[in-house]
């Protein structure tokens, strides 16, 4: 099984001597589910960002679905997070005043692809995440569940080889985050990458491998026994 | 490598629905914001809007008298003294085929006009006195606005056509034809009050008299203070260089020509030059109007930069996030440009309705204004648009 995602020696180096990643190596396959998980400032996030192509590491290779990033123009990045990179927020960005099919159908705005076809699909998405009753209503009558549920939808309408959550459940109450998470799991069975960071242990543990980390190096990286 | 990747795409018609989306999201401010544009663009078509439909009254004015009436007056002698014209060049103009009518008037240089014999001689109001040929109306294009004009029976007796700003001045209304004034020492008859003169303003603080009447009751000698002649629309500049001489052939250095109708196009020329003043106010107006664009766009960017990481996430490139400010502020300047030439188009239309003017707005200046408005809409949005697409992605993303 190829990699989808492959880190090799990665270092992300910020202007004034901090690192928030030292010297990672990472490979994660197609369809796979892992958690990254680390207390807060461990380095993750910014894992997540260099994984998701929006920050370019300062040292190392980084290749995503075989493509190595430092050789890809900013707009060639664009290209590759239109078509295959899905991302999840802590906090929904939902845009406000819209409705839900609009929400996931401003998915699909950059793979240009008409509104028509667009609502088509996001309709198809929110059908998968169970919120086909939800079509029509606006982010603020929504409970939290059901907007994270949106956002994923949102992600999930392009269809991505990789899909990419920052804390999906950070911000709901233990019932909704139980809905997110069997979510993430089911994707998983459809053949979709799904990396999930939290400091939450208990949420990683529920994953199939667990990647810690601890002061931007990856201390621990484990797949469960089956 | 690269080959493989289908490159993110924004279709046009989604960049205006973007842009629609970000001004919606915002309503208060999107219409405060193009209210300092619509103010601009409406000063603008609005001062241009008024001085044109100025001039399209001034314009249909003078087609309607003509600018065919030259007047020609004694002017002074070498010698600095009032010089006057002989009566017979009534005649001898009348003679020049070009001219189609010659009408003359006569001051009466001691006679003043009073309400009654009871005003104090100083009290004149500095109203003249002419003796009037009977087709004087007819050649200046005059009217009469109440009672009549002099006939051959009353241009004999002592009767009198007041100016409109004369019967004014006296307290002479219109039920108040047929009442007595003092002029020159004798009672006058008031027999008729003129409408204002367009072309020759200063028959409207004059008191007209018969030519017979002034020589029979006022010792008037007939000698000629103005000549008003309307010449063939083709040959006014022949007839002017012909005018001197005919008039006074002895001394034609002597005599002024003047086209009355000069001073009216004058009045439209000047005008003009008003509006470019305004025109410039106008300018100052869009400006600042463009200002308030500019800064509404960039405080949106700082308050959007999660949205702008969440569409750099979806794969939105730098192009496409430039694209969506640029053209939001594009259309926030369209709804301004486009509110403002509907503000200024009514202000215009009441304007000259008011006046009784003919509306004429110019399509060059509502072409201009939107292109105006275009212009500072675009230079406005660059900025902020740049300043969007710059954002880093994860700088965005952690700002929310």
């Amino acid at each position: 099984m190829s990699a989808i995602v492959s880190l090799r020696g990665v270092t992300r180096a910020f202007p004034g001597g901090v690192s928030a990643l030292r010297n990672v190596s990472l490979e994660i396959g197609r369809g796979e589910l892992v958690a990254i998980v680390g207390p807060s400032g461990s380095g993750k996030s910014t894992m997540l960002n260099i994984i998701g192509t929006l920050d370019r590491a300062s040292a190392g290779t980084v290749e995503i679905d075989g493509m190595d990033v430092a050789q890809l123009r900013d707009s060639d990045l664009s290209a590759l997070r239109a078509r295959h990179i899905g991302f999840v927020f802590q906090h929904f960005h939902l845009s406000p005043g819209v409705s839900t099919l609009d929400n996931v159908a401003d998915g699909l705005l950059y793979t240009g692809v008409r509104l028509a076809e667009r609502r088509r699909r996001a309709e198809a998405a929110l059908l998968q995440v169970g919120l086909g009753h939800r079509l029509d209503h606006r982010p603020h009558q929504l409970s939290g569940g059901e907007k994270q549920r949106t956002a994923i939808a949102r992600a999930l309408a392009r269809q991505p080889m990789l899909l990419l959550a920052d804390e999906p459940t950070g911000a709901l109450d233990s019932i909704s985050g139980e809905g997110v998470v069997q979510l993430l799991l089911g994707l998983h069975s459809q053949g979709t990458a799904v990396v999930v960071i939290t400091h939450d242990r208990d949420l990683a543990a529920r994953f199939d491998r667990q990647a810690s980390m601890r002061d931007g190096e990856l201390v621990d990286d484990h797949r469960r026994v089956p | 490598m690269t080959a493989r990747l289908e490159p993110a795409r924004l279709l046009p018609v989604d960049i205006v629905r973007l842009a629609a989306y970000g001004l919606r999201a915002r309503p208060l401010r999107v219409v405060l914001s193009a209210l300092g544009i619509a103010i601009g663009i409406a000063a603008m078509i609005s001062v241009v809007g008024i001085s044109t439909s100025s001039r399209a009254q001034l314009n249909q004015l003078l087609s309607e008298l003509g600018t065919n009436l030259l007047s020609a007056s004694p002017g002074t002698s070498m010698f600095g003294e009032a010089a006057t014209m002989p009566p017979e060049s009534v005649a001898m103009i009348g003679r020049i085929p070009e001219v189609e009518a010659v009408s003359a008037i006569g001051q009466l240089a001691d006679a003043k006009v009073y309400r009654n014999d009871r005003i104090p001689a100083s009290q004149s109001g500095g109203m003249a006195v002419f003796a009037a040929s009977l087709d004087l109306l007819d050649t200046v294009s005059g009217e009469i606005a109440t009672g009549s004009w002099l006939n051959a029976a009353t241009a004999s007796y002592p009767a009198v056509v007041l100016g409109s700003r004369a019967a004014a001045r006296l307290g002479i209304g219109h039920n108040l034809i047929g009442q007595p004034i003092w002029l020159g020492g004798r009672w006058f008859t008031v027999v008729g009050i003129l409408e204002p003169v367009s072309l020759v303003p200063s028959l409207d603080l004059c008191a007209l008299i018969g030519w017979s009447a002034g020589e029979r009751y006022l010792d008037f000698e007939g000698d000629i203070t103005t000549l008003y002649v309307r010449a063939a629309p083709d040959a006014v500049e022949a007839v002017r260089a012909l005018l001197p001489r005919t008039a006074n052939p002895e001394q034609p250095n002597e005599v002024d020509v003047s086209r009355p109708s000069d001073a009216l196009a004058a009045e439209a020329a000047a005008d003009m030059a008003f509006t470019g003043l305004l025109l410039g106010l106008g300018a100052v107006a869009l400006l600042v109007g463009g200002i308030g664009v500019a800064n509404t766009m960039v405080i949106s960017v700082l308050e959007r930069r999660a949205e702008i990481g969440l569409r750099r996430s979806q794969g939105a490139t730098r192009g496409h996030i430039r694209v969506q400010f640029f053209g939001e502020a594009l259309l926030l300047a369209l709804l301004g440009g486009g509110a403002g030439i509907l503000i200024g188009w009514l202000v215009t239309v009441a304007y000259a309705r008011l006046q009784g003017w003919p509306v004429d707005i110019p399509l060059w200046v509502a072409a201009g204004g939107m292109g105006a408005t275009l212009l500072i809409g675009g230079i406005a949005g660059l900025y902020p648009a740049i300043r969007a697409a710059r954002l880093a992605p994860t700088e965005a993303l952690s700002a929310a």
